[in-house]
């Protein structure tokens, strides 16, 4: 066991880590259901699966409060969730329909939910990171004691505004985490023709901390996001963490052909080897703290909870045309 | 009724009483920007005010215009209500992803579930012999967005009682102040506490001949075109729309159809700029008691020269629009 896995583990009750099993689980299903509408041409617009990457918005929205505030991005169904919010309400904003989050006005890239924490998922790549900083702003300025977490791509890197308002978080030591998600491909690209140097040098540059954690493993993405956060809301300053990791489908689920970008064989070994739920699962039976019965029963609970959600939203209906021009001004 | 002795006030001295008082009346508002704290901006428009409020209130920040903007989203969306400094409008180019793809939308995508209330101050103007990077007049650029409200006062007393409606408004306010005007502009102020609401029109002179639609610094323009129309018998009416959105349709219209003739002046570009649209809205609103085209006047289509003589070309004055008025009401 390396040094990370003991200290997760500490850190980890057994509760917590079956919440985290089915947190996850909860998220691949989720993405089920929408490749799903989308090939069956129910959804509009576009679908950015986040399957694969679980361990990061589990592991990470495990250490915050419901209040903390959360930034997400095009592939945001992973972090809206896992910071609580609800299926029916999700796939009714997918559809476009009235019972969304968003009134149906924001769809899947723009899910946001005040209850939870949610300020939004950003369709401009690196948008959000001057909100998720101003929401830290906002906390240091009322004292209330809130965190908030910015999830970013990789791709995101190239963006100049992270390098100003990482800045200016340090400087003004402004309670924020700031989490990149390398799934190796900026939409078509690989990472290392867009990035130059060091990923993590670039936090450190401004005197931000820096780690980086394997982002299949959701203990230890908990256990790293749990001491920043922890250290960010005692007052330390912002942090960064870098979470390596794969995303198994296309950019969009339209996006199929791949291979002129990346092999079968590469997605097949992320997905066989270094899966999240998979491997957490396994070290589940391993330490005792489950048995395989339970695991495939909460899996069909979670697949009819899914189900249900998804039956709820085609029912629901459009909004009223009149809403076209309500919410311009608040 | 509060006391309304009126006193005289500089442009810039209105401004930082707006925020004065709004920021003694409510302790959410805060101001960020370049060097906004003990320089009180290079204007020295907010001098001041870091002495009565301090730096836990008055927030100097970094070269970094779409970073402390987008700061300023993420704070209002969270419970405070930051004003914004943007030294040189020029330098709104920087925002623009912070506040049109993302302060404008955001009430909207999230179905009214989080709002924006945020004032983001600049300025607008040529005539400083800046060059082509500090003298453009943008403003046109954000009325474009629905979901920004856009505010453009002419005189001390309307940029004080809008600048406090602008903060206590919910949403994303872009708040335009002509920098010649800062120090030189002086006007009758009220003493007692009062707000002007947004969307609401200003005739700052009344006439009969002809409606010169003005905003900002082409509103002395306008007063001073109006004068001397005065000494040929020509009544001229000057009509200040103050807020570009929220717009006054109705003031607009209906002092085009007493006059039967209208000029519209602004600073910014003329082509497809506010002039374009304000012109449209007076011809459509008043075309059958128009005796003539609506005409527009704005600023050349350069980039604003940095030689006395080419910038003093590109800027509308009182001369071109007093020739152009005699035209337009000799013609019918
Ligand atoms: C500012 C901006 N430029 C380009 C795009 C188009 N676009 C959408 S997603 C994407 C790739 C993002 O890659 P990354 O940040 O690594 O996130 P991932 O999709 O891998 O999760 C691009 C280029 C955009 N949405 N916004």
């Amino acid at each position: 066991m390396t040094p990370q896995t003991a200290e997760a583990i500490n850190t980890f009750s057994k509760e917590l880590a079956l919440h985290a099993y089915r947190q996850m689980v909860r998220i691949r299903m989720f993405e089920e259901q929408v490749n799903e509408l989308y090939t069956r041409a129910l959804m509009p617009g576009l679908a950015h699966l986040y399957s694969g990457e679980e361990a990061i918005a589990v592991g990470i929205c495990e250490a915050l409060k419901k209040e903390d505030y959360v930034t997400s991005t095009h592939r945001g169904h992973g972090h809206c969730l896992a910071k609580g919010a609800t299926p029916n309400l999700m796939f009714a904003e997918l559809l476009g329909k009235e019972a969304g989050y968003c009134h149906g006005k924001g769809g899947s890239m723009h899910i946001a939910d005040p209850a939870t924490g949610n300020l939004g998922a950003n369709a401009i790549v690196g948008g959000s990171m001057g909100i998720a900083t101003g929401a830290a702003f906002s906390a240091k300025y009322l004292n209330n004691g809130l965190v908030a977490v910015c999830f970013f791509g990789e791709g995101a890197l190239g963006q100049g505004l992270l390098y100003e308002v990482l800045n200016i978080a340090q400087l003004w030591k402004l309670p924020v985490i700031y989490v990149c998600e390398n799934n190796l491909y900026n939409e078509y690209t690989h990472y290392s023709e867009t990035t130059a140097g060091d990923i993590c040098a670039r936090a450190t540059a401004f005197g931000v901390k820096a780690e980086s954690v394997d982002g299949q493993d959701v203990q230890a993405v908990y256990s790293k996001a749990k001491q920043l956060i922890d250290a960010a809301r005692a007052g330390d300053g912002p942090a960064f963490l870098l979470c390596n990791t794969y995303r198994y489908t296309g950019h969009h689920v339209g996006d199929i052909n791949r291979d002129y970008y990346r092999t079968k064989q590469e997605e097949q070994e992320w997905k066989t080897r270094r899966d999240p739920i998979l491997l957490h699962g396994e070290r589940l039976l391993q330490e005792g703290l489950t048995d395989k019965a339970t695991l495939d029963a909460l899996e069909s609970e979670v697949r009819e909870e899914m189900k249900a959600a998804v039956e709820f939203a085609i029912a629901a209906p459009y909004p009223a045309l009149e809403e076209v021009e309500m919410h311009v001004y608040a | 009724m509060p006391e309304t002795t009126d006193r005289e006030l500089t442009f810039a001295q209105a401004v930082r009483e707006a925020l004065a008082e709004e920021m003694r009346h409510d302790s959410r508002v805060c101001i960020l920007g370049e060097d906004v704290a003990e320089a009180g901006t290079p204007f020295k428009v907010l001098s001041g005010l870091v002495e009565e409020f301090g730096t836990n209130r008055v927030f100097d920040t970094p070269i970094s215009e779409a970073g402390f903007t987008g700061i300023a989203v993420g704070a209002a969306m969270t419970g405070i209500r930051p004003v914004v400094d943007i030294m040189f409008g020029d330098f709104l180019t920087l925002t623009m992803d912070q506040m049109v793809n993302q302060a404008a939308k955001i009430h909207y995508m999230s179905g009214g579930k989080w709002k924006v209330p945020m004032v983001l101050r600049t300025t607008l103007g040529a005539s400083r012999r800046s060059a082509a990077q500090h003298s453009q007049s943008l403003h046109a650029w954000l009325c474009h967005v629905p979901g920004l409200k856009v505010v453009i006062p002419s005189t001390p007393a309307d940029a004080k009682g809008l600048l406090k409606t602008a903060i206590r408004d919910e949403n994303p306010i872009i708040f335009f102040e002509d920098k010649m005007m800062h120090h030189k502009l002086k006007g009758l102020v009220p003493t007692g506490e009062y707000t002007i609401p947004l969307g609401v029109a200003d005739i700052k002179r009344v006439g009969k001949d002809i409606t010169l639609v003005a905003t900002s610094s082409m509103v002395q323009v306008a007063l001073g075109a109006a004068d001397m129309l005065a000494e040929i018998g020509i009544s001229a009416e000057v009509v200040d729309p103050r807020t570009l959105w929220p717009l006054d349709e109705k003031t607009l219209i209906d002092s085009a159809k007493k006059t039967s003739r209208a000029i519209v002046i602004d600073e910014g570009y003329g082509r497809y700029g506010v002039t374009s649209e304000l012109a449209s809205v007076i011809s459509e609103g008043a075309f059958y008691d128009l005796d003539g085209p609506v005409l527009r006047m704005g600023a050349m289509h350069v980039p604003i020269p940095f030689s006395p003589p080419l910038e003093d070309l590109t800027v509308p004055t009182e001369k071109m629009l007093f020739d152009a008025a005699k035209k337009l009401c000799s013609k019918s």
